[in-house]
């Protein structure tokens, strides 16, 4: 076909940020609304959160059981919403073709995967939200300080586990996303360093926690609302993982 | 490296209604993703409105629509706010409100996609496609699953989106839709184009008769069994009995054989139980072509 001359009743796309955010909003929505994702992003972290204040696990660690067990319940949030609960989506998304049809519209490939960052992040605002609207009342009490790096730290690991998410739904079936995925919430929760520190794993452990995404983000976070301070390492680590992972969901992902 | 298609090579014109037809696993699929930009090529080039849809930016999106064979639908969604958010991706949109009253969606408006049968999937579909106003539409298999109010709905949108200047390429395995629609067809098999025309050409493509002379047609007639017609007709017309009492004569017919099948049954005391004449489908031409033999 030749290109026509442009009328003014032709299609047209509209602006790139306008088409991101609604896909953002879009999907953000679609995430609120499914039962299953929130048991995961929200009723799940927080039965962990009152299970590790009545339990013993965390007591040596600082001033108080809550002050531990926050941090690494939100970074439990990230991985739920970014992880599992973002791979799960992609996976059915792509069995069911909407990522080939959304693909032809002026959102595009990159304009996806922007709304679905962006979805997991508003999802986790929410979740932080609702995190210390319930640990607040028990006695948390984060350091000023820790807010900055604690925030930045936490949206880094949720693009982290995004991208390691996308990387799991394009590759495989989504019945394997939806094992892999709740399998590895359930190992890398309970083992993986996110809501109970390296030091209390067993010791052939610990030495590879620090280099998992979740035993970075959950030592990050711990720097950063129980210290105030920024963990250069762990942020590093997470920065890798990103990398890396992105690099081989764009290498990898079959969309169709 | 699988070569699923090897020796496409087509050409869609505004304003026409450009069919592959085929077979199943034929090729017509794998051809149109590529040339919306879905799949990558390994060789060969497109061009969609002057531009590679291989690298196809925004703009160029925006100017085409697409319904995909499997819809390509998120199942929890409801269709009137899924169009709405389709539409906002677009500057200047078709009005959802036109589209859903058009195509009859206001009529299961508040099912999600997974309760939808396939062919209300099908509509919501091409309301999708057509939703940002696109000048060049591609619709794959575009009538699969749709009851015969919705196959006249969507054919008359079709003819409508035609005269209005849209290109529009359509694949279907379907002869009649192609016959009904297409102003151009290619037949593609085995991943390649094997015939190329317009219904009228292609029809007058025949394999027993030279160019120039009449259209091969097919008398069919309910008679008595066991007629034995050896003579009555020209040798390159065959009377065949295809199941006891119903016969097939298939050929360049004439008046002349007409009167002399006529006057045969006249001079037997046959009288029909029926009888129809008909010029070659689309589907004749095609079996012609592509072999009868199943893929």
């Amino acid at each position: 076909m030749t290109a026509p001359p442009a009328t003014a009743t032709q299609g047209a796309p509209a602006r790139l940020l306008r088409r991101i955010l609604l896909q953002g909003r879009y999907e953000s929505l679609t995430m609120l609304r499914n039962g299953e994702q929130l048991i995961l992003a929200a009723v799940l972290p927080l039965l962990a959160l009152v299970g590790l204040t009545v339990t013993p696990f965390l007591d040596g660690f600082g001033a108080s059981r809550i002050n531990v067990a926050v941090p690494g319940i939100l970074a439990l949030c990230a991985m739920s919403t970014a992880f599992t609960g973002q791979g799960i989506a992609t996976g059915f998304d792509r069995r069911y073709g909407v990522l080939r049809f959304l693909s032809t519209t002026p959102l595009g490939r990159e304009g996806l995967i922007a709304g679905k960052v962006l979805a997991v992040l508003a999802v986790l605002c929410l979740q932080v939200a609702v995190v210390a609207l319930v640990a607040l009342p028990l006695g948390w009490q984060p350091p000023a300080s820790g807010w900055l790096p604690g925030l930045t730290l936490l949206a880094l690991g949720a693009v982290a586990f995004t991208a390691l998410g996308l990387l799991v739904a394009g590759t495989v079936r989504p019945e394997a996303t939806l094992a892999i995925t709740n399998l590895l919430w359930i190992l890398l929760g309970a083992l993986g360093g996110i809501v109970i520190p390296a030091e209390r794993l067993p010791a052939l452990a610990q030495g590879a926690v620090h280099y998992l995404p979740s035993g970075a983000l959950g030592e990050a976070m711990r720097e950063a609302f129980l210290h105030g301070s920024l963990n250069g390492g762990a942020a590093l680590i997470l920065l890798l993982w990103t990398v890396l992972a992105g690099a081989a969901a764009i290498r990898w992902f079959k969309w169709n | 490296m699988l070569r699923v298609v090897n020796g496409v090579s087509l050409m869609a014109e505004r304003g026409q209604v450009t069919a592959l037809l085929g077979a199943n696993g034929a090729g017509k699929t794998t051809t149109i993703e590529c040339a919306q930009g879905l799949q990558k090529r390994s060789g060969g080039s497109i061009s969609l409105l002057g531009q590679d849809p291989g690298r196809a930016g925004a703009e160029l999106r925006s100017r085409v629509g697409v319904m995909l064979q499997d819809g390509g639908l998120p199942p929890s969604a409801r269709p009137i706010p899924l169009l709405r958010h389709i539409a906002g991706m677009y500057a200047r949109p078709r009005s959802v409100d036109d589209l859903v009253g058009r195509l009859g969606i206001d009529t299961f408006a508040r099912a999600t996609v997974r309760r939808l049968s396939g062919g209300q999937k099908q509509r919501l579909a091409l309301a999708a496609a057509l939703i940002g106003n696109p000048e060049v539409l591609f619709l794959d298999e575009p009538s699969a699953g749709l009851d015969p109010q919705s196959r006249q709905l969507v054919f008359e949108l079709i003819s409508e989106l035609r005269a209005a200047g849209m290109g529009i390429i359509l694949t279907t395995h379907l002869m009649d839709d192609a016959q009904r629609l297409a102003d151009y067809v290619y037949i593609i098999d085995a991943g390649r184009n094997v015939a190329e025309g317009t219904v009228s050409q292609l029809l007058q493509r025949d394999p027993v008769v030279e160019a120039g002379t009449d259209h091969v047609r097919t008398l069919v007639f309910e008679a008595p069994p066991g007629l034995d017609f050896t003579g009555v007709l020209p040798d390159a017309i065959a009377v065949s009995e295809t199941r006891a009492g119903s016969y097939v004569a298939s050929g360049a017919l004439t008046p002349r054989d007409l009167a002399s099948l006529t006057a045969w049954w006249a001079a037997h005391d046959v009288m029909p139980g029926s009888m129809s004449l008909a010029a070659r489908s689309l589907e004749d031409v095609f079996l012609d072509i592509s072999g009868k033999d199943i893929r």
